[in-house]
C-alpha cells in the first residue's frame, strides 16, 4: 500500500467520523463564528479599528477552533481502545501522522473559508492580494494541523488531555499565528512583497512541522 | 511490567505453526499481558520473544500486519458503521472491500453492516471485532476471552472460526476462563499463573510459511 493511499485511508476515516458526528459543524464552526461576531460587536463603535484588527482576530478565532478540532481528533481514538486498533492496523507511523493532520487541516481550511467571508462582511474588509492570502492560509493551516497532531498524540491517554493540548500547542504555534497575521495584514494593505516574505516563513514552518511530526508520531503513539 | 512488578516473569512458551493453544489461568495471571505482548502492543522489558520470525525487542511493529487481536475492546469507532470499521482495518493491510464483506457475512453481521458501531449490542460488537480479525487474514490470531458477551449463535460462529484456523493457515492463542468451551477447541493447553507459563518451551514462534506448513 502506497504512502498516499494510507494517508487517504486515515484522513478519510477521520473526516467520515467528523461528518457523521457533526461535532465540527455543530461545535467548532459555530464557536469560530461566534468569536468573530463577538469581536465585531465589541469593536463596532470604531469602524476604523475592525479592518486593521481583522487579521489578528481571524487567526485568534482559527486558533481557538483548532484546539477543539485537535482535541476531537484524538478523543475518538480513546473510545473502544481505538488507539490500540490504530497501532494494530500496521499502518506506517508517517502515514498515520499525515492522515490525521490532513483531516484536521481540511476541517480548519473549511472553517477559515467561512470565517474569512464573515470577516469580510462584518469587519468591512477590502480584499487585496487574494493569492497571497490563500497561500498564507494554506501554509499556516498545514503548520497548525501538523503541530497540533504531534502534541495531540502526546496528550492522548492523559486524563488532563483537554488542558495539556492548549498548554503544549499554543506556544508551539506562535510563529504560525504571527506569520499568518502579518501575511494577512500586509496582503490586505497591498504590500505584496512583505506578504510573500511572511508566506515563505509559514511554508518553512509547515515543512519543518510535517517533517518532525512524520518522524516523531510513531514513537509517541507507541509510548502514550 | 505492572508498576514495579513484572506482569510476566519466566514465561517460556513455544508455539508451533497451526496450533491452537489455550492459555488458562486466574484473573491477573498474565494472559492478557502475554497476548498484548505477542501483538506488539507492549514493549518487551527483558528476555527474548519472537513472533512470526520477528524479534519483538528489535521491531514489534513489523508483525502487526500479520496478526489480529480480538481483545476486551473492539478497537472500533462508534460513529462509523460496522462495514466502515471493518473496511478501514481491512484496507490497512491492502486487502479488498470484498474480503471485509465476506468476513461480515461469516460472523453473521451482513444485515447490520450499515448500523453505526455505537448502536450495537455488546455481543454484536464482539462479532465486529472477530470480523475485523478475519478480514485481515492473519497468520496469528490472538483471542482474549472471545466467548465473553456472545450469544449461543455467536459462540458457535466463533468456535467454527477457531476450529478452521489451522486449515486456513492460522495459529491461535486463546485466553479463556470458559474452559469447558475453550478446551475442546484447543490442540494444547498451558497454564499461566503469577506471570509464569507452565509449559516446556523456549521461544514464542508461529507460522513462518503459512498454508504450506498448515497442510503438511
Amino acid at each position: 500500500m502506497t504512502f498516499l493511499r494510507e494517508v487517504a485511508l486515515v484522513a478519510g476515516k477521520d473526516l467520515r467520523i467528523e461528518r457523521r458526528s457533526r461535532v465540527a459543524m455543530q461545535q467548532i464552526l459555530p464557536f469560530g463564528a461566534i468569536v468573530v461576531v463577538m469581536f465585531a460587536f465589541a469593536l463596532d463603535a470604531d469602524r476604523t479599528t475592525l479592518p486593521i484588527a481583522a487579521p489578528g482576530l481571524f487567526w485568534a478565532a482559527v486558533l481557538l477552533a483548532a484546539l477543539l478540532a485537535i482535541g476531537r481528533s484524538f478523543s475518538v481514538e480513546e473510545v473502544n481502545g481505538a488507539r490500540d486498533g490504530l497501532r494494530l492496523t500496521g499502518l506506517d507511523g508517517g502515514s498515520l501522522f499525515v492522515g490525521k493532520a490532513a483531516a484536521i487541516a481540511v476541517e480548519l481550511f473549511v472553517l477559515e473559508i467561512v470565517l474569512g467571508v464573515a470577516v469580510v462582511v462584518l469587519y468591512d474588509v477590502t480584499v487585496r492580494g487574494l493569492l497571497a492570502l490563500v497561500c498564507a492560509a494554506l501554509a499556516a493551516t498545514v503548520g497548525l494541523a501538523a503541530t497540533g497532531t504531534v502534541y495531540g498524540v502526546l496528550a492522548t491517554g492523559s486524563r488532563a488531555r483537554d488542558t495539556l493540548i492548549p498548554l503544549l500547542v499554543l506556544p508551539a504555534v506562535t510563529p504560525v499565528m504571527l506569520g499568518g497575521t502579518q501575511a494577512f495584514a500586509e496582503a490586505l494593505d497591498g504590500s505584496m512583497s512583505e506578504a510573500w516574505q511572511w508566506v515563505q516563513l509559514l511554508v518553512a514552518f509547515a515543512v519543518l512541522a510535517v517533517a518532525a511530526g512524520t518522524v516523531a508520531f510513531a514513537p509517541l503513539l507507541e509510548e502514550g | 511490567m505492572l508498576g514495579r512488578f513484572p506482569a510476566l516473569a519466566g514465561a517460556d512458551l513455544d508455539v508451533e505453526p497451526g496450533e491452537i493453544v489455550l492459555l488458562a489461568g486466574a484473573n491477573g495471571a498474565g494472559k492478557t499481558t502475554l497476548l498484548r505482548l505477542c501483538a506488539g502492543l507492549l514493549p518487551l522489558r527483558s528476555g527474548h520473544a519472537e513472533v512470526l520470525g520477528v524479534d519483538l525487542a528489535v521491531d514489534r511493529r513489523a508483525i502487526r500486519r500479520s496478526l489480529a487481536l480480538v481483545g476486551h475492546e473492539t478497537f472500533c469507532y462508534d460513529d462509523l458503521t460496522v462495514r466502515e470499521n471493518v473496511r478501514f482495518a481491512t484496507r490497512a493491510v491492502a486487502r479488498s472491500t470484498a474480503d471485509a464483506d465476506a468476513a461480515l457475512e461469516r460472523v453473521g453481521l451482513e444485515r447490520s453492516a450499515r448500523v453505526t458501531h455505537g448502536r450495537l449490542s455488546q455481543g454484536q460488537r464482539r462479532r465486529v471485532a472477530l470480523a475485523i480479525a478475519l478480514a485481515r487474514d492473519p497468520r496469528l490470531l490472538l483471542l482474549d476471552e472471545p466467548h465473553a458477551g456472545l450469544d449461543e449463535q455467536g459462540r458457535t460462529i466463533l468456535d467454527g472460526v477457531v476450529r478452521a484456523a489451522p486449515a486456513e493457515g492460522r495459529t491461535v492463542l486463546l485466553a479463556s476462563h470458559e474452559l469447558h468451551r475453550a478446551r475442546p477447541l484447543a490442540t494444547r493447553e498451558v497454564q499461566i499463573s503469577a506471570g509464569q507459563v507452565h509449559d516446556p518451551a523456549a521461544t514464542l514462534r508461529a507460522v513462518p510459511s503459512r498454508r504450506a506448513e498448515a497442510s503438511a
